[in-house]
């Protein structure tokens, strides 16, 4: 048996629920994975169906789709519209609802320029092709995804590109954290963090919360094995009473982050503030162009704005995020918003909480 | 470069002769398209199955087959589905202006080749060209018409509880190899299309087993959606095992990159067998004899829990619902 292989063996996973049922000891434990890709692991796996029922599983602000905001979305339909402007942006987002209904699908079928690429340096590639027009990617996305649309922007400066734009929605991970935990509505017992925006950021940033806050957090990847030992450790140690963060992902995330992509994402980009979908102002938990790269940013110099919109009516999105409610106590779901009719990106996005529960939970859907 | 096709080549002139002559009639002719009337006359026995397809595939050239050979394909598998031996079909191009001639013939010559290792004659054809940009280079639709052979015709109406349900090999493969060598797209995934006729292979199983409730092939959406869209018909439960559900690890490592499932991937080489339990061992028997279900295997099996739902019994005997495509599947952010 390979590495690879054991992360999914059915004894090894059978031994850790036998160790997580033993932890438990009549206790409860309700933890938040943060990252979408953990969510949807944990139901693709049946991790889900298999946890014993004191251990309660609370979705989080991990999904970037189902982060961004109602007035980010406006602004970049707003720049789809326009006849000399070609977006490009990774698939999650075409059918994210924004207002009326519009999407980036809609306003593709109503004439919008829209590429869908896999990598942002193939947004770079469109902008070689198309001189004549404004390509402007889409900037979502977490830690993870950040250094390379930075490295981009890098490479759009050294090559003279004066038609590619980027609009800077990415958002940051530790900030959204002590927001949430410092709302006294939430409940949570553990955080499962993220393991791919943890291999850039690395341990650091968690720690202050983990003191602060009191909450045993682990750094998971996403076999199943992963998902079990995370919840494991965040059992014994919410036991023991002995809250810390924990690197259970050392195949992938060194402690130290990768200096070298953290370097490059805060050459081109300084910390600011930034609008969570459901959550409001989160205080530094965004990415602003610096100085030196501001002929890049889509909102300088294309003359865009944020501006105020409503947000959907009805959808619970918000307390969604921040695990108050699981996605099916949602008045909404699966009635008024399924994934052919979603009302809000949690049910857009493939990793989004409501998409996952519709679509894997048996019992629910 | 070749030449390139002209809009006179579509106007129904001696230039749409010519081209009907030199292209069509080389790879696909035969005594009956020849006749060159305004319908062809057939003589097919009853029952018959009767489907129509349109093709519209971006690349048109992949690893593993093109545009003709998948528009001969795709038809004569929907027909022999329903247990029935393909004979005719008819193919309506609508070709682009200024389509490299070179490429057309390429695609004709491989139509000729898929039709005759089928089986099957073309019998009728038309020819349209459009304006460049009125079109994607080629389109193609084919119709498809055969003799049912079966007693019963095979239908998605008829799983019951305690079936079986067999697939007779690897999935996602066709799905994986065009999406990955779509223009643009810098990932190339070392895997081919599947792209096949199947029907001398369900005419074995007709033949061989008492008893075939359903044939389908997965073809867009997937295994997944396919599953789906019995189980609805059928009014059952459909259990699957996951750990038994054949895919290639550069397929499966490839979707992981991307963010894809593979049961949703299309497939254009593969079946759907839905049969009672006690038939199965045979019927993988006889597709194992075959090339094209060397790796069949049972999947799994029709319930009476669950109707219209699929559940997907996960390698580490957890559960959860496995649902029809919505939509597209996209590449993730993360």
């Amino acid at each position: 048996m390979n590495s690879f292989e054991a992360l999914r063996d059915p004894k090894l996973c059978k031994d850790v629920l036998a160790k997580i049922e033993e932890a438990m000891q009549g206790q409860s434990l309700r933890f938040m994975e943060v990252c979408g890709t953990h969510t949807v692991a944990l139901f693709r796996s049946g991790v889900h169906s298999l946890l014993p029922k004191s251990v309660v599983h609370l979705t989080g602000p991990g999904c970037p789709v189902c982060v961004t905001h109602e007035s980010e979305v406006a602004a970049y339909l707003e720049l789809a519209g326009r006849s000399d402007v070609i977006i490009a942006t990774f698939g999650d987002l075409m059918r994210v609802p924004g207002p009326g209904g519009a999407s980036l699908k809609k306003a593709q079928a109503e004439g919008a320029r829209v590429e869908v690429v896999y990598s942002p340096f193939d947004a770079l590639a469109v902008a070689e092709a198309n001189p004549g027009d404004k390509v402007v990617f889409l900037g979502i996305g977490f830690e993870t995804t950040a250094p390379t649309v930075a490295a981009t922007v890098r490479q759009a400066k050294e090559r003279g590109l004066g038609n590619f734009f980027v609009m800077p929605f990415h958002k940051l991970v530790p900030p959204a954290l002590d927001a949430l935990l410092s709302d006294p509505d939430m409940a949570v017992e553990g955080f499962m963090l993220p393991g791919h925006v943890s291999a850039m950021i690395g341990l650091e940033p968690y720690r202050p919360l983990a003191e602060k806050y009191g909450i045993p957090s682990v750094v998971a990847g996403f076999e199943p094995l992963d998902l079990l030992q995370a919840i494991l450790l965040m059992a014994e140690m919410k036991r023991q009473g002995k809250p810390m963060v924990v690197n259970n992902y050392k195949r992938v995330v060194a402690d130290g982050g990768n200096p070298k992509a953290r370097a490059i994402l805060y050459e081109v980009y300084t910390p600011g503030d930034a609008l969570w979908r459901g959550i409001g102002m989160i205080p530094g938990s965004g990415l602003v162009m610096s100085d030196a790269y501001k002929a890049f940013d889509a909102f300088e110099a294309l003359g865009v704005t944020l501006k105020e919109s409503k947000p959907l009516p009805g959808c619970r999105c918000g307390e969604v995020l921040k695990g108050i409610m699981p996605p099916n106590k949602c008045p909404l779901f699966a009635k008024a918003c399924t994934p052919a009719t979603p009302v809000g990106p949690c049910m857009v996005s493939t990793e989004g909480s409501c998409a996952a529960y519709h679509k894997y939970q048996l019992d629910l859907a | 470069m070749g030449n390139k096709l002209l809009l006179d080549q579509g106007s129904g002139g001696l230039a749409s002769h010519r081209l009907v002559a030199d292209v069509f009639f080389r790879h696909l002719g035969n005594s009956i398209l020849e006749r060159m009337d305004d319908a062809a006359l057939i003589r097919p026995k009853g029952p018959l199955a009767v489907s129509t397809d349109s093709f519209t595939v971006d690349p048109i050239f992949f690893p593993g087959g093109d545009i003709g050979a998948l528009a001969v394909h795709g038809t004569v598998n929907d027909v022999a589905m329903l247990g029935a031996r393909p004979l005719y079909l008819t193919c309506g191009f609508i070709l682009e202006e200024g389509f490299d001639m070179d490429d057309l013939e390429r695609i004709v010559a491989s139509m000729g080749l898929a039709a005759r290792k089928a089986g099957v004659k073309v019998v009728a054809g038309d020819t349209k060209v459009v304006p460049r940009g009125a079109a994607d280079k080629i389109f193609i639709n084919t119709t498809g018409i055969g003799e049912v052979v079966a007693k019963t015709a095979p239908s998605g109406h008829r799983a019951k509880p305690g079936d079986a349900v067999i697939v007779s090999g690897s999935l996602g493969d066709h799905g994986l190899t065009v999406l990955s060598h779509r223009q643009g797209l810098s990932f190339e995934a070392p895997v081919q299309s599947d792209c096949a006729s199947l029907n001398h292979l369900t005419l074995k199983l007709i033949k061989g087993l008492p008893s075939v409730h359903v044939l389908r092939d997965p073809t867009r959406g997937g295994l997944a959606t396919t599953i789906n869209e019995i189980a609805q018909q059928s009014g059952v439960g459909i259990a699957l095992e996951e750990e038994a559900i054949p895919v290639k690890p550069v397929v499966a490592s490839g979707c992981e990159i991307l963010g894809l499932d593979p049961l949703y991937l299309a497939n254009e080489g593969k079946i759907i067998c839905v049969l009672p339990e006690k038939h199965a061992a045979k019927a993988l028997t006889i597709m194992r004899r075959d090339p094209l279900g060397r790796d069949a295997r049972v999947i799994g099996r029709v319930t009476q829990e669950n109707p219209g739902k699929v559940v997907l019994r996960t390698g580490l005997g957890g559960h959860r619902l496995l649902g029809m495509l919505e939509g597209e599947q996209l590449p993730r952010i993360c």
